[in-house]
């Protein structure tokens, strides 16, 4: 039997967003038979329509003036009304699709399965997939029964992106049936988005970035940092717990919540290497790792290793690069 | 404002490198040590912070065995007012919607204003504030990092989301709002906090005190399970430096210069 798959379409500003064609890969991987219906919520969206119709077959709008901010409260419930139970949902697992997903799979009556990286095949009603755990120190497999439906989320970046066909899709106006009983979800209102703060430095900008994570253990530690990134002529960032300690601004943050950099060379020092981090660093830069867990995820992605505590490793680096000049 | 701040005991990962055992059915979990989840504790302190500000109480609730009471009078210890733990063999291997039916039955026998989880714990998998919200037709928030308390029918909050940039949202209460890393530090506790605590009683339910139904939780119930786990290979790997100290200092330095990074 071939599955009903719905992908939930991410765009922003008219533009289908870089994960619709990963979720359609993720689709084609689950099912090859499947038919895969692209969702496309907001307001002013017939551009994003059209475009999607070269991927799918059928594509679904739900189009009103008041969804031009995508919050997940209303558009769970407009979901509600439209997915038939027993449907497949595959969704990017990013700030969206987390707010979103978890109550669409109550409100479905389906399993739910987060942030999956990969599919492995369906053995009797039951979908083999991978996830990570422990920020990605482990793998595991899990088996999720999709007999019933399912609401997925898919990792950004873990599907490579299908590239746009000649599907002939068409576009069906879900528009009338979403809203039946009216808005839903108003006890959560959207009031505003503040935009990232400018901090003292672009790291956006900079072509070598000297970047530190848990693995510095005291804030005094940073200095050490600061003077590799001067000896070396680059920034000094950071992943996420810098951050949450208030060690350094959040402006010089990598990853997914926060900058997406694109340097030439990152030093990434007791950085363990979570997806999250990784999805802020673009453009393949020449990547050294430095971290004393011979473990550690950072390692798998890094061109370069070295197993060390970087507090012993990073003055002796700086000296060295400092006669050297 | 009653609070109730549900927390997970878990492995932490600051201390410990996480690894397969050998036959890969589980992780190496000898010499582990385990603490709070990260994220339950800055839920705990948001928790604590808004019931000193505005009154109220705040009570944590753990599913597990009863090695999970530690992690309650951990988070009693920073001031929680009330723990609960919720412990029976039936609850094994529940998966997210198991844990999410379990809480829901613990919750409707009290009144909270606010329910808080963590934005996600070791598992990564941040499902169970969302199907808690939704099986309790409470409105929901995730990746939260900022809340204000403006009167007793709705709140401000703050939702972390791409780049940099915060969603600033309305919501009313009774609300679910899983907490992101960073919304605020929470405070040190040390033995003597522990010690202050370690003989207040912690409530113990099981299945039958909740009046559960326990078709709806256990590894029956589950429609995800794992099956095993193994070390990811996500990229080629890095090559990895040998040699001593000053060796992979030299050698990285030439490296360096070749790639443009030392200018």
């Amino acid at each position: 039997m071939a599955f009903q798959i719905f992908t939930y379409i991410l765009h922003k500003d008219g533009v289908v967003d870089d994960t619709a064609a990963e979720m359609a890969a993720a689709a084609a991987k689950l099912d090859p038979a499947a038919s895969v219906t692209a969702i496309v919520v907001g307001s002013k969206t017939d551009p994003v329509c059209s475009s999607l119709t070269a991927s799918f077959k059928e594509v679904w709008k739900i189009d009103n003036d008041a969804l031009a901010y995508p919050n997940s409260e209303v558009i769970r419930g407009l979901l509600a009304n439209v997915i038939p139970k027993g449907s497949i949902v595959l969704i990017a697992h990013d700030h969206f699709g987390m707010d979103l997903s978890p109550g669409l799979s109550v409100k479905l009556d389906g399993a739910y399965l987060p942030d999956a990286v990969g599919f492995e095949g369906i053995e009797g009603g039951k979908l083999k997939a991978v996830r990570q755990e422990y920020s990605g120190q482990v793998s595991t497999h899990v088996l999720c029964d999709i007999s019933g439906g399912a609401v997925i989320t898919i990792r950004p970046g873990s599907f490579t992106a299908l590239a746009a066909g000649s599907a002939g899709g068409s576009v069906v106006d879900k528009t009338g049936d979403a809203l039946t009983s009216g808005m839903p979800g108003g006890k959560r209102r959207f009031v505003e988005v503040i935009e990232a703060e400018v901090g003292d430095v672009d790291i956006t900008k900079s072509e070598v970035l000297v970047s530190i994570g848990r693995g510095i253990g005291e804030q005094e530690n940073i200095e050490i940092v600061n003077e590799l990134a001067k000896a070396m002529g680059g920034d000094v960032s950071c992943s996420r717990p810098i951050i949450d300690a208030k060690w350094l601004e959040k402006s010089r943050q990598v990853g997914t919540s926060g900058k997406t950099v694109k340097p030439k060379v990152y030093m990434a020092l007791g950085i363990s290497g979570s997806f999250q981090h990784l999805g802020g660093i673009k453009g393949s830069p020449f990547m050294v790792a430095v971290n004393k867990n011979p473990k550690a995820p950072i390692f798998q992605v890094a061109d370069i290793g070295v197993v060390e505590d970087l507090i012993e490793f990073v003055p002796m680096l700086t000296e060295k690069i400092n006669e050297m000049k | 404002m009653d609070i109730l701040v549900c927390v997970k005991r878990v492995p932490d990962t600051a201390e410990n490198e996480i690894s397969v055992n050998g036959s890969g059915t589980d992780i190496e979990r000898d010499d582990l040590v385990y603490s709070v989840n990260e994220w339950d504790n800055y839920a705990v302190e948001e928790a604590i912070q808004i019931r000193d500000k505005v009154g109220g109480s705040v009570t944590v609730i753990s599913v597990g065995d009863s090695e999970s009471e530690e992690v309650l009078r951990r988070e009693m210890a920073m001031g929680a007012d009330k723990g609960i733990l919720i412990s029976d063999g039936a609850f094994e291997g529940s998966d997210g919607k198991g844990l999410a039916v379990i809480l829901k039955t613990a919750i409707e026998k009290d009144k909270y204003d606010l329910i808080f989880t963590g934005a996600q714990a070791d598992d990564g998998a941040g499902q169970v504030g969302g199907m808690l919200a939704a099986m309790l037709d409470l409105p929901y928030a995730s990746l939260v990092n900022f809340i204000e308390v403006s009167d007793d029918k709705k709140i401000k909050i703050g939702r972390e989301i791409a780049g940099g940039q915060q969603e600033i949202d309305e919501i009313d209460l009774p609300c679910v709002l899983s907490i992101q890393t960073g919304i605020n530090e929470p405070r040190y506790v040390g033995i003597r906090g522990i010690r202050k605590v370690a003989s207040v009683e912690i409530p113990v339910l099981g299945a039958s005190d909740l009046g559960i139904d326990q078709g709806l939780v256990g590894s029956a119930a589950a429609k995800v399970s794992r099956v095993d786990y193994f070390m990811p290979a996500l990229g080629k790997g890095a090559e990895i430096l040998e040699g001593s100290i000053e060796e992979k200092a030299d050698k990285l330095i030439e490296l360096l210069k070749s790639k443009g990074g030392i200018k």
